[in-house]
């Protein structure tokens, strides 16, 4: 219970994000259905184009549609040469403003077909213009039941509006996301409590107003959409113009990016910057937003860069492969400020006392007895490059290779059902169980060093880089296995926040 | 209201008025008439004869696919339809009261469209008007019978002092006794306001007893224009007496019936027939 109380205690400020983003999206929302829900009822040709549109688009994911936002402002902006955000609150707010579409049109449609013909005669036989008809008539007629689709179109919005933090805009899907990676389940509940709560109050207070409009009540109506706006008001608060320096810190979905994220936030917060998170953004997609400037920061790994974006299928020595990354960022206008000190490869781990028990301390020694050993790796892992290349500089013959997810991966090695496993050189894991990572004498798996990148925005800010530049090559790859895992173990878990702070102190930054 | 000295309702000529719709169907087939300002004109045919659509014509409900209309000698289309409707009081079978507004509300509908204030008297007045109490302005629609209702829709379509009312079925929807109370009603406000009133029914003998000159349609066309009086005495080619036969027929039964009282016989059951062509 007192984890829930800590974690709700983060909702307030993603709660006012969320809120509005979710507002924003159902006002847009309304404003085009509207019109067109009055076209669509004069012109039925038109009616059935825009419903058809509005239900197509119901039966895309809410997730795929964010995403499918991103690539699409993104060409749009380089169309246009440039200037259209492709991540955050502008792909968020048109894909939930699509969501918001169908219920208020539908409802609209109906509510206007539905009206008897006769006061419609009667209301062309007493000499109204078409805008009085639908002020005085079709307008009071029909707003009971577009309150309703309103409403609808509330509940679903602030629902899908957790799937905004993919794109990189804050909402209350932050919590969740970052509990389900974390394994952290009181903010995955704080998350889902905070983002449910907000759509009862919302639809109960547009409850009041649908009641209020059927019951000629105006007072009710009012006094309700007084509450809605001053709960917009008090969210938007924070978000006027502030006479700080915003930075935006990017970070892909797992627990050592929120960490890394934190500490370079936590600096510049020091040295008088705003900040904001874009956390568990995709790699292609981090990449992106920092060549946009959408992002000012991001932490990558030498190899994903060297493979994603580079599209090199060979391997060279960790330095040069950090000149040609740092040569192919600046032509992009980004700074590669340089290796943070530790690296997150994949590599082949085993037990200590196994190991020790076989002799087996380098993939030559693995080679050498690896057909009585049993393999256990993640589902990707036999699929990619690093396997080929290693295969191809190690002999290694396994007598078998299974597939598990990585959480059972771990389990299978503790329990001796596997004898090694591909793991992740900065996992926590490995030093909490105590694995040995094997060496690789032949470098044939390709390097991950943790690299600092600087957005073309601030590429040239000297202040700026001044307060990231400390960080290069103090974070060693211990400290920051033992950071991971304080957030990624089952029982006493921390937030990143707080296993940045610890890490902060145990290098002496 | 000094009713007596208005001067009498506006003229209105119909000249080779023809819809057609789109699919072939045509509704009214190059009908010509000119009716006299003041004088109550019924209209009358079966269903699917045209009546309706070419009542319509007139204040552009409808728009004719041929042919053209005129009141008081001027075009209907040479103004806006609002404006042109706004000056012709409409009322037809569904009444078709905005269920959202106040009877008073309802009634002063046109009043409000020409930026003017109507006061309760104002309401009270136009309620008069149709015999409904001053206290009906408050109610909502939905608390009214069929024909107050109705009358609430005639002292709509009355509130702005036309000086042409069209009707189109408006007793259509009523028993027999409002009917008769409500037909009655009409004719004396057309008379004491003196207004030009054209009314489509399928009951001759509802337009006998009210209008002073009835054009029957069949299929799109006026097949018969006659006085009351000339129909009843066997006027008007073989459509209009198939309709004048009907309540005809139902006097000369309901008369057999009333001697059969004075001479009982066994079986006296035979209450077929009360019902319109």
């Amino acid at each position: 219970m007192t984890d829930f109380l800590e974690a709700l205690s983060r909702a307030p400020d993603l709660l006012a994000q969320h809120l509005l983003l979710a507002m924003s999206a159902l006002v847009l929302g309304i404003l085009l259905s509207l019109p067109l829900a009055v076209l669509s009822a004069r012109v039925p040709a038109v009616g059935r184009v825009a419903l058809g549109f509005a239900s197509l688009i119901q039966t895309i994911p809410s997730l795929a549609l964010l995403a499918l936002f991103y690539p699409l402002l993104l060409s749009l902006s380089t169309l246009v040469g440039g200037g259209i955000p492709a991540l955050g609150f502008l792909p968020s707010l048109l894909a939930l403003t699509l969501y918001a579409l169908l219920p208020i049109l539908r409802n609209g449609v109906t509510g206007l077909a539905g009206i008897d013909s006769a006061v419609i005669e009667a209301a062309d036989g007493v000499g109204m213009t078409a805008g009085q008809k639908l002020r005085l008539v079709e307008a009071p007629l029909v707003a009971p039941v577009l309150m309703a689709g309103i409403r609808t179109a509330a509940v679903w919005t602030i629902g899908a509006a957790t799937l905004s933090t993919t794109v990189g805009q804050p909402s209350l899907g932050d919590m969740i996301f970052a509990g389900l990676q974390t394994q952290n389940w009181a903010l995955v509940l704080a998350g889902c409590f905070a983002a449910a709560a907000l759509a009862l109050a919302v639809d109960a207070l547009l409850g009041v107003i649908e009641r209020g409009i059927a019951q000629r009540k105006r007072g009710r109506v009012w006094v309700a959409l007084g509450v809605l706006a001053a709960g917009v008001l008090v969210a938007l608060a924070p978000a006027l113009p502030s006479s700080k320096p915003t930075v935006v810190i990017g970070a892909k979905g797992f627990s050592e990016q929120y960490i890394l994220a934190r500490l370079v936030g936590h600096r510049l917060e020091a040295a008088g910057y705003r900040v904001q998170y874009k956390d568990g953004l995709g790699s292609g997609v981090m990449f992106a937003a920092l060549t946009s400037s959408d992002i000012d920061i991001a932490i990558d790994y030498t190899g994903t860069i060297w493979t994603n974006e580079m599209k090199r299928d060979d391997n060279a020595p960790r330095d040069a492969m950090l000149a040609q990354i740092g040569a192919w960022e600046a032509q992009r206008g980004l700074v590669l400020l340089g290796r943070l000190g530790f690296e997150n490869a994949y590599c082949f781990a085993m037990r200590g006392d196994r190991a020790r028990a076989l002799g087996i301390a380098s993939l030559d020694d693995l080679a050498a007895k690896g057909d009585e050993l049993s393999f256990a790796s993640d589902p990707e892992f036999l699929e990619r490059p690093e396997w080929k290349s290693v295969k191809a500089a190690y002999p290694i013959r396994f007598a078998s290779a299974n597939a598990y997810s990585p959480t059972f991966m771990y389990r299978a090695l503790a329990s001796g059902r596997a004898d090694v496993i591909s793991a992740y050189t900065s996992d926590g894991r490995i030093a909490a169980d105590r694995l040995i990572v094997l060496t690789d004498p032949r470098h044939a798996i390709p390097n991950y060093d943790a690299i600092l990148t600087v957005s073309p925005r601030m590429a040239k800010d000297r202040r700026f880089l001044s307060v990231l530049r400390p960080v290069i090559g103090r974070i060693d790859v211990e400290a920051m296995r033992e950071a991971n895992y304080m957030v990624d173990r089952d029982a006493g878990k921390v937030s990143p926040d707080a296993a940045a702070r610890w890490l902060v102190r145990k290098i002496g930054l | 209201m000094p009713e007596s000295l208005r001067p009498a309702g506006p003229a209105v000529t119909l000249n080779g008025v023809s819809k057609t719709y789109a699919g072939g169907t045509t509704a009214v087939d190059g009908v010509t008439v000119e009716i006299a300002g003041g004088s109550f004109v019924a209209l009358v045919g079966s269903s699917g004869s045209g009546k309706s659509t070419l009542l319509k014509t007139i204040n552009r409900l409808i728009e004719p696919s041929a042919g053209s209309v005129a009141i008081d000698g001027s075009d209907v289309t040479a103004d806006d339809p609002f404006r042109l409707r706004r000056r012709i009081g409409y009322v037809f079978q569904n009444v078709g009261l905005f269920p959202h507004m106040t009877v008073a509300e309802n009634v002063a509908i046109g009043l409000r469209l020409e930026g003017q204030k109507a006061t309760a008297d104002r309401v009270a007045e136009l309620l008069a008007l149709v015999d409904l109490p001053p206290a009906f302005a408050v109610r909502m629609p939905d608390a009214l019978s069929g024909g107050q209702r109705q009358r609430v829709g005639v002292a709509r379509a009355l509130a702005t002092e036309p000086r042409l009312l069209l009707m189109d079925e408006p007793f259509g929807a009523l028993d027999p006794v409002t009917r008769d109370q409500l037909g009655t009603a009409i004719r004396d406000l057309h008379d004491r306001l003196g207004l030009t009133t054209i009314m489509v029914t399928h009951d001759m003998a509802e337009a006998l007893i009210l209008a002073s000159r009835v054009l029957v349609m069949d299929r799109g066309r006026i097949v018969a224009d006659a006085a009351p009086q000339a129909l009843l005495a066997g006027e008007g080619g073989v459509e209009a007496q198939a309709l004048v036969a009907v309540p005809r027929e139902q006097m000369r039964r309901l008369s057999a019936l009333e001697s059969d009282n004075r001479h009982p016989r066994l079986h006296g059951d035979d209450d077929e027939g009360s019902g319109t062509a």
